[in-house]
């Protein structure tokens, strides 16, 4: 699967997005090529997790035009292909880990539902744990279930909004283990983080949000991060002339 | 000259002219031009106002289920303004006829309100449109309200019809004080029915007029705080 | 659709919260009625008392089924998946007419126990009169409570938003509940019916149609 054939993974021009007055998103023009993967930074309030539901479909853009997959609607056949991990789990608390994810495999309409469930399951690690309500578990294992939930279903678009966060090493490896095959299988990710390093590490470009407006972009190389800490410092002083 | 400009200056010049000329001629009509009706004597030229309202009432609501349907389906604040520009002339109007309801009954049939249906339905109106005010004043700029607010003027016309047969129904069930001969007694001099057609055209010409100019302010509103709110990101 | 109906079932199965917490506020309901009526009358308010249960009992288990929703965003991970919003509402719907048929059945058996109503000889001519009304009712208000699931002060706002549009399923509900106790057969409430009837259609169709743009922010 090469790198970059076909439509473009997201393709956003001048999108904005604002919840009644408050502006959260301006301007923003960004395209992202199927197969790439894309470290989002800025700090809190910059607009990452905006970004990354509007290009789960979750959100109408305010202004701008955003294409996902090469379609312009947000129907079922774009739906099927994304997938969002988000801060929460988006599972049922009275349901085991295994109803969870059979039922969000049916829901995307996977052939074998209980065993791509059980398959998942067996992938993060929670095989022995998949009977019990996922009301029981810990974060760490809570954060392994939303991963799974979101690529039960074999997405094309993965969006992360902070997966580094609150995971213990050995799930963080997981992760890693899991981001690099997606990668291999020539999928597009955007991950949002304020992990640098292990952003940089799964990227191939990296750009910065800053209230709201997309301040930097770059190809990930040797040089980026220097180059990330002169823009956060820049980004931080109260503009100059 | 775009459609919009078109409208505009039709609506800022011609219409205020346009509905007060029809309006004094109303008046006129009303008062002066039309004879007594036989039972009722005088009291009944309220019919002229009450009927009107109404009507006027019901068009205002038309239009906000019309604007809302464009609203939640294309988007756009202009369709929301409009439905809630709407929805206040049309409370306005609604609000009228439940004032000169009363004012009607009263010396016809010796109380101030009957459970008669027309009467009864639009309290309900009153009400359902009361609460989209309530839930819009609620929400202020927020657009999960406004699509909900959209939703309910849709449904709330969509339930007009339904709400007219079970009240009617209901009455029958339990027969009203009076057989009132409100608006049945028939026209019967054809210089009532032109006071009627004056009449209305009158209140058409003024609910497009107040329509507008709510519609305008509402537009204004918003128009006003981008700026601020453009003047506010500037500054931090 | 199904999908959803089936884990809706399932969750409810598992805590019997919305089950549970309907009846006894119905009983509740019932019991300050009990106290508020001579028993003579009791068998003509008795429609009256019916409903006026219904609605207030009933709106508050229409929210649960958003509620459960609102844990862990699930309702994010409802809009993510490919599944028709009209689905999820019909799906919702459903879900809250199957729990409110069942307090129908308890209502009515509560209501002959504790208000002495005599149930007519043919008690389904009175379920479908009342099924009927409730399909209605279940089609507005799981419209309308939506509105919860994203913040949940907005709750208080249901009420307001159903009330003056469910008037003509309670008028009709009532009158038709009437004509059956009085010993008369669901066809003898055929103007009613009719009226219920076509309500159900009009907001069912209308509640799938409109759900898509609800809840796309």
């Amino acid at each position: 699967m090469s790198r970059g054939a076909g439509e473009p993974a997201v393709e956003a021009v001048g999108v904005a997005k604002a919840f009644g007055r408050t502006p959260v998103l301006r301007d923003v023009t960004l395209t992202i090529a199927r197969g790439e993967a894309l470290a989002i930074f800025g700090p809190n309030g910059a607009g990452k997790s905006t970004l990354l539901r509007l290009c789960a479909t979750l959100y109408r853009p305010t202004a701008g035009t955003l294409r996902l997959l090469g379609r312009d609607d947000r129907g079922p056949d774009v739906r099927r292909r994304i997938g969002l991990v988000s801060h929460q789990s988006l599972c049922y608390p009275d349901l085991s880990a295994r109803e969870n994810l059979t039922f969000f495999a049916r829901a995307y309409g996977a052939p074998n539902p209980e065993s791509v469930a059980d398959a998942w399951l067996d992938r993060v690690a929670l095989t022995d744990v998949g009977a019990r309500p996922v009301r029981v578990f810990s974060r760490g294992m809570e954060q392994r279930l939303a991963l799974a939930r979101a690529l039960v279903h074999a997405p094309d678009l993965i969006l992360l909004d902070e997966p580094w966060t609150g995971l213990d090493a050995a799930a963080a490896d997981l992760l890693q283990g899991i981001l690099a095959a997606l990668r291999r299988e020539g999928r597009t990710i955007l991950a949002a983080t304020h992990d640098v390093a292990r952003g940089l590490a799964v990227a191939d470009r990296a750009i910065v949000l800053h209230r709201g407006r997309l301040e930097w972009e770059s190809a990930v190389g040797a040089d980026t991060p220097a180059a990330l800490d002169a823009v956060t410092r820049r980004l931080r002083t109260p503009a100059a002339a | 000259m775009s459609l919009r400009a078109r409208l505009a200056l039709v609506a800022e010049h011609v219409l205020p002219f346009a509905a007060t000329a029809a309006m004094l001629a109303a008046l006129g009509c009303v008062f002066l031009y039309a004879p007594n009706e036989r039972m009722q004597g005088a009291v009944q030229r309220i019919f002229y106002f009450h009927v009107n309202c109404a009507w006027s009432a019901f068009l205002g609501f038309f239009v906000a289920a019309g604007a809302s349907a464009w609203y939640l389906w294309r988007g756009g604040e202009t369709a929301d303004q409009l439905a809630q520009a709407a929805v206040q002339v049309g409370m306005l109007f609604c609000t009228m006829v439940l004032v000169t309801g009363p004012i009607w009954a009263r010396p016809i049939w010796g109380t101030w309100w009957t459970w008669d249906p027309r009467l009864t339905m639009t309290v309900i109106l009153w009400t359902i449109f009361a609460v989209y005010l309530v839930l819009r004043s609620m929400g202020r700029d927020d657009a999960e309200i406004a699509r909900y607010g959209a939703v309910l003027a849709l449904v709330g016309v969509l339930d007009i019809p339904l709400i007219m047969v079970s009240v009617r129904l209901w009455r029958g069930m339990h027969p009203s004080v009076i057989s009132a001969p409100k608006g049945q007694g028939g026209l019967e001099d054809p210089r009532m029915v032109v006071t009627l057609l004056v009449a209305l055209a009158a209140f058409v010409l003024l609910f497009l007029w107040l329509l507008w100019r709510r519609f305008e302010t509402l537009r204004l509103r918003d128009a006003i705080r981008r700026v601020e709110d453009r003047v506010m990101e500037a500054r931090a | 659709m199904w999908t959803i109906l089936q884990k809706d079932l399932l969750l409810e199965l598992r805590t019997r919260e919305a089950l549970s917490a309907l009846v006894v506020l119905m009983l509740l309901i019932l019991l300050t009625f009990t106290f508020a009526f001579d028993p003579a009358e009791a068998a003509t308010a008795a429609p009256a008392v019916l409903w006026v249960t219904f609605v207030f009992a009933g709106l508050l288990a229409v929210q649960r089924t958003f509620l459960i929703e609102r844990e862990n965003g699930s309702w994010y991970g409802l809009l993510l998946s490919p599944i028709d919003r009209g689905a999820i509402f019909v799906a919702k719907m459903t879900g809250n007419l199957i729990v409110l048929a069942i307090a129908q059945v308890v209502l009515l058996a509560l209501l002959a126990l504790l208000l002495g109503v005599e149930m007519p000889r043919a008690p389904l001519a009175l379920f479908v009169v009342n099924g009927l009304g409730l399909v209605g009712f279940s089609a507005l208000a799981t419209l309308f409570a939506a509105l919860s699931v994203r913040l949940r002060a907005r709750e208080m706002l249901l009420p307001l938003l159903v009330l003056p549009l469910l008037v003509p399923v309670v008028i009709c509900a009532v009158e038709a509940s009437r004509v059956v106790l009085a010993g008369g057969g669901a066809a003898d409430a055929g103007a009613w019916l009719r009226v219920l009837a076509t309500f159900d259609v009009i907001f069912t169709v209308a509640g799938w149609l409109l759900f898509e743009q609800l809840v796309q922010e």
